[in-house]
This record gives structure tokens, C-alpha cells and sequence, in this order.
């Protein structure tokens, strides 16, 4: 059976109270969102990950594979989202062989939302699950405790304000599937912009009945670094080194040359820098 | 090994403790401040967003102020108090008010360094309920030469050739040692370590200019615009840099 192992909650409590509180896990600034549209349901993420007011990673991936056709965004705990996600994934494509059939939203839907329940909020994933299946396109939402929610547009993590200001203000039913990419990448800069713990790219998923999920990855990069001003190349011999040794890496051994021959390269010439 | 800790009873205090309500006077608004001095010139610089949390109050609140003086537009003094900017404005508008005062009293224009001293009573004065901030004052002595004075939150103070506060000042004070005072540079041909000279104004500008894209990079509370102002025997110039508003 699963579940936590609660062996060190008594010695947890008494260090607590003695001056060294249990390490938290990092959770990341996100915005995520989903918005479905006539013929399938699209996915997208930011790609900043912070560690408190530092940003650890300009170019993270938030956007999960769960099976070919299924995809799924994540917020709140990296690694919780991480794990649950593969391990999910992995139930899921056992339960697909066991089946004979492609798994559906729902089932990953419900595999998710069990396993988060069972853990009472204590894996702390926020996810946005989406796919298309035999029964159509489908979005939904789940909280860490297990809750779950069904949509045509939807949003999570701490730019999710931001994102849903976007989605309430523009989204429309029966649309395309350009108008739903560019509302959710406009959804996710909204976030990029306003939350400060959003930032960077825009990830996007887009699953279609009937087709193969196409992942975006960077469908949209507003934040590209400006060139700094100064030149940093520092001059050989600047770092001050104690005393110095040259070992040769490889042993040199003793051959003879047999032969020798040289061939064309085809029609291609090589290309020589200058 | 903590065998004998475990007879505590399940309700410790640390579960059952009272559930308390008080009231906490601060705030930290992000942002962070730099200033270099130089052989013929004072520079402060910050960026201008202004932020709670995880929001943006404003993405443009500049917060270098220029201190009028009598002497003429050289005199002048910059100051910027980073932190909780409640208290850094409140503290600013009365260095303003006696440093103007000092200038009635006296007649003569004040010095950098006697700016400094005030700035020291006044945090001072407040020791036992703080102006939640840190300071940096810059300016030209009266030989011309730039000087920047930085303080903790209750008055402690010393005279730099270059600082850091705020939010991002530890991205940001390590590469001012090694780029503003050669720290942990040799000379390659004479294996000697670097000796810090007096930048020229161009090359200082370039440098802080770059110090805070790369922390706008790196750090969540700094980002929008980059305010400058540069104190020369010209006056104060001030100078305007967009930052990245992710």
C-alpha cells in the first residue's frame, strides 16, 4: 500500500521546535492555461522557475507529455508536478496496453486526481490536463487535494489572475485554432507580465481529434536579452593560479603507417571558415 | 537517539500555539540602487519598478532624489533610500527639509560629508523603530572629486568607492568589486594583483548599465527602467534605460 511514511513526524516536530523547521519545497511562480476550440484544445505555459526572488531557469518546460495524444501543464510543486506526472504516465500507458486502447482524458483525469487526494494536499501539484480521445477534445483542472474542474478556457498558478483578466475579456466559443493559440499565448504574456513569478516564453501544446499533438516549444520568445554594452573576455593570466602542472591526457603509442589513402568527399566541397 | 523526546505530548506548543493577530509596520517595495564614484564624477542609479509580492504597484516610480544646494547645480546631493519606500520617501523629504534648513542656517552649501552626518543622526534618531531602508548619498567634494556614503538601516555609515543596495545587491556587489575595483585580477606579465583607477564616466555607465540587465535577468524585483543620475561639475544629469518588464 502507498501513502507517506510518517516514521519521523514525531522527531520532525520536536527539531521544529527546536530551531531547525523541515526544508520546503520549491514552489514556482507559474502561469499556466488551456482553452479548447472547435476540433481540439490547446495547452500553454511560461518558462520561468524561481528558487524564492531568483530566477533558477529562463527556459523550463511546464508542459507534460502524458501519453502521445494527452498533455498536461503543471504549477505549484516542480518536482511534485514532475513525478506525478510520470508516474501517471506511465500507469497510464500500462493501462493502454492492458486495454488494447489509446487512454483516454478522463482516465488520466481520474488516475491524477486519486493519487492527489490520497496524499491530502500533501503533493503539491496544480495541473491542467488536456487531449483529445475517441469522445472528443477535453480540458480540465486539478488541485493538489483531488479537486477537479471541466472548461472551455482555464488558467492556474500565480499568474493565473493575469491570465484569466485575458481569457474572460477575449475568449469566445466556437473558435479556431489560431484564434485559441494566440489567446492563450496573449493569456500567458499577460502573465509574463503582471506576476513576478511568471516570466520569459511561451510553451504551447495543441491536440486535435484525430491528429498527432504538436508541441510548441518557445511559440512565442518576447523576451530575447538585449547585447550588453562591454565586452567581459577576461585577458589570459588574470586568474592566479598556485603552481602549475601539464599531464598529457592520452598516452601516446608507438604505430606504424602501413598505408594511406585519401578519398573525395563526394560533390560537396567542405566548407572552410573565411 | 531522540527516544526520550518522544513522550511529548501529541498537542505541543508548537501545534496548539495561540493564534496571534498583530500588526506589522513594514514592507518590502523590491527594487535595488548602485552607485559609483569616480574622479570627476558621482553616479547613483536604480531601477523604477515598484513592487508588493508578486504584483507591480507602477513600472515607473523614480526614486533618486536630487538635494538642491546653494553653490550652484555642482553642489548638489542625489540620495536614494531602497527598501520599504514608505520609509525611504519619509526619510527623504526631511533630509530635503534640513538639509535646506542647514543652508538658511549657515550659509554656505552643504557638504556631501555633512549630509552624510545628518543622514546618520536621523536613522539614528529612530533606532528603536527604524527607517526600514538603505541608504546611499552621492555627491562631488569641494575639490570636484565624487563620493558616495551608504548606511544600514539605523545609521551605520562609511564613505565608498562604490555600493549596492536594495533588493538584487548581492548579484549585483560582487561584480562591482571584480569590474569597479579589480578584485581577483592579476596582471598576466607581471603577476601582480590589479590595482582599482578612477573609470571614466563612459566606461561606468556602460558598466552599471549592463550590471542591471543581467540582475533584471536573475532577480524578479528589478526589471522596467533604469534611472541615472549623474552628478558633475556641469549639475546633475539624469539618464533613462529600458529594462526587461518580465
Amino acid at each position: 500500500m502507498g501513502g507517506f511514511s510518517f516514521d519521523n513526524y514525531q522527531r520532525n516536530k520536536f527539531l521544529t521546535a527546536k530551531g531547525y523547521p523541515v526544508p520546503t519545497a520549491t514552489a514556482t511562480g507559474t502561469t499556466i492555461v488551456g482553452c479548447r476550440f472547435d476540433g481540439g484544445v490547446v495547452i500553454a505555459a511560461d518558462t520561468r522557475a524561481t528558487e524564492g526572488e531568483i530566477v533558477a531557469d529562463k527556459n523550463c518546460e511546464k508542459l507534460h507529455r502524458m501519453s502521445p495524444n494527452i498533455w498536461c501543464a503543471g504549477a505549484g510543486t516542480a518536482a511534485d508536478c514532475e513525478m506525478v506526472t510520470q508516474l501517471i504516465s506511465s500507469n497510464l500507458e500500462l493501462h493502454a496496453m492492458s486495454t488494447g486502447r489509446a487512454p483516454r482524458v478522463v482516465t488520466c483525469l481520474t488516475m491524477l486526481k486519486q493519487h492527489l487526494f490520497k496524499y491530502q494536499g500533501h503533493v503539491g501539484a496544480y495541473l491542467i490536463v488536456a487531449g483529445c480521445d475517441p469522445t472528443g477534445p477535453k480540458l480540465f483542472s486539478i488541485h493538489a487535494h483531488g479537486s477537479t474542474d471541466v472548461g472551455y478556457y482555464l488558467s492556474l498558478g500565480s499568474g493565473s489572475m493575469a491570465a484569466m483578466a485575458t481569457l474572460e475579456s477575449k475568449w469566445k466559443s466556437s473558435m479556431t485554432k489560431q484564434e485559441a493559440m494566440d489567446l492563450c499565448a496573449e493569456a500567458i504574456e499577460a502573465g509574463i507580465w503582471n506576476d513576478l513569478g511568471s516570466g520569459s516564453n511561451v510553451d504551447m501544446c495543441v491536440m486535435e481529434v484525430n491528429k498527432p499533438a504538436v508541441l510548441h516549444r518557445n511559440y512565442r520568445t518576447p523576451n530575447e536579452r538585449s547585447i550588453k554594452q562591454k565586452s567581459y573576455v577576461f585577458p589570459r593570466g588574470t586568474t592566479a593560479y598556485l603552481n602549475e602542472k601539464v599531464k598529457p591526457m592520452i598516452k601516446p603509442v608507438a604505430y606504424d603507417i602501413f598505408e594511406e589513402t585519401v578519398t573525395s568527399t563526394g560533390g560537396e566541397q567542405m566548407e572552410i571558415d573565411g | 537517539m531522540y527516544a526520550e523526546h518522544f513522550s511529548e505530548p501529541a498537542t505541543s506548543h508548537v501545534a496548539s500555539a495561540p493564534i496571534e493577530h498583530q500588526f506589522y509596520p513594514y514592507a518590502s517595495n523590491g527594487g535595488t540602487i548602485l552607485a559609483i564614484a569616480g574622479a570627476d564624477y558621482a553616479l547613483l542609479a536604480g531601477d523604477t519598478r515598484h513592487i508588493t509580492g508578486y504584483s507591480i504597484n507602477t513600472r515607473f516610480r523614480p526614486s533618486i532624489h536630487t538635494l538642491e544646494n546653494l553653490g550652484g547645480p555642482e553642489r548638489a546631493i542625489v540620495v536614494a533610500a531602497n527598501g520599504f519606500s514608505a520609509d525611504g520617501d519619509a526619510l527623504v523629504r526631511r533630509l530635503a527639509q534640513r538639509a535646506e534648513w542647514y543652508t538658511y542656517n549657515h550659509n554656505k552649501p552643504l557638504s556631501v560629508s555633512a549630509c552624510a552626518r545628518l543622514v546618520q543622526t536621523m536613522l539614528y534618531g529612530k533606532r528603536t523603530f527604524p527607517y526600514y531602508v538603505h541608504t546611499i548619498v552621492a555627491g562631488l567634494d569641494e575639490s570636484g572629486r565624487g563620493e558616495v556614503y551608504s548606511f544600514d538601516p539605523v545609521g551605520s555609515y562609511e564613505r565608498e568607492q562604490c555600493r549596492a543596495g536594495g533588493s538584487a545587491a548581492s548579484l549585483l556587489m560582487p561584480f562591482l568589486d571584480n569590474q569597479v575595483n579589480k578584485k581577483n585580477q592579476y596582471d598576466a606579465a607581471t603577476g601582480l594583483p590589479q590595482v582599482a583607477t578612477d573609470l571614466p564616466l563612459e566606461e561606468t555607465l556602460k558598466l552599471v548599465k549592463d550590471a542591471f540587465s543581467s540582475v533584471t535577468e536573475r532577480h524578479i524585483h528589478v526589471g522596467d527602467y533604469l534611472e541615472i543620475k549623474i552628478v558633475t561639475k556641469e549639475g546633475v544629469k539624469v539618464e533613462y534605460f529600458p529594462l526587461k518588464r518580465d
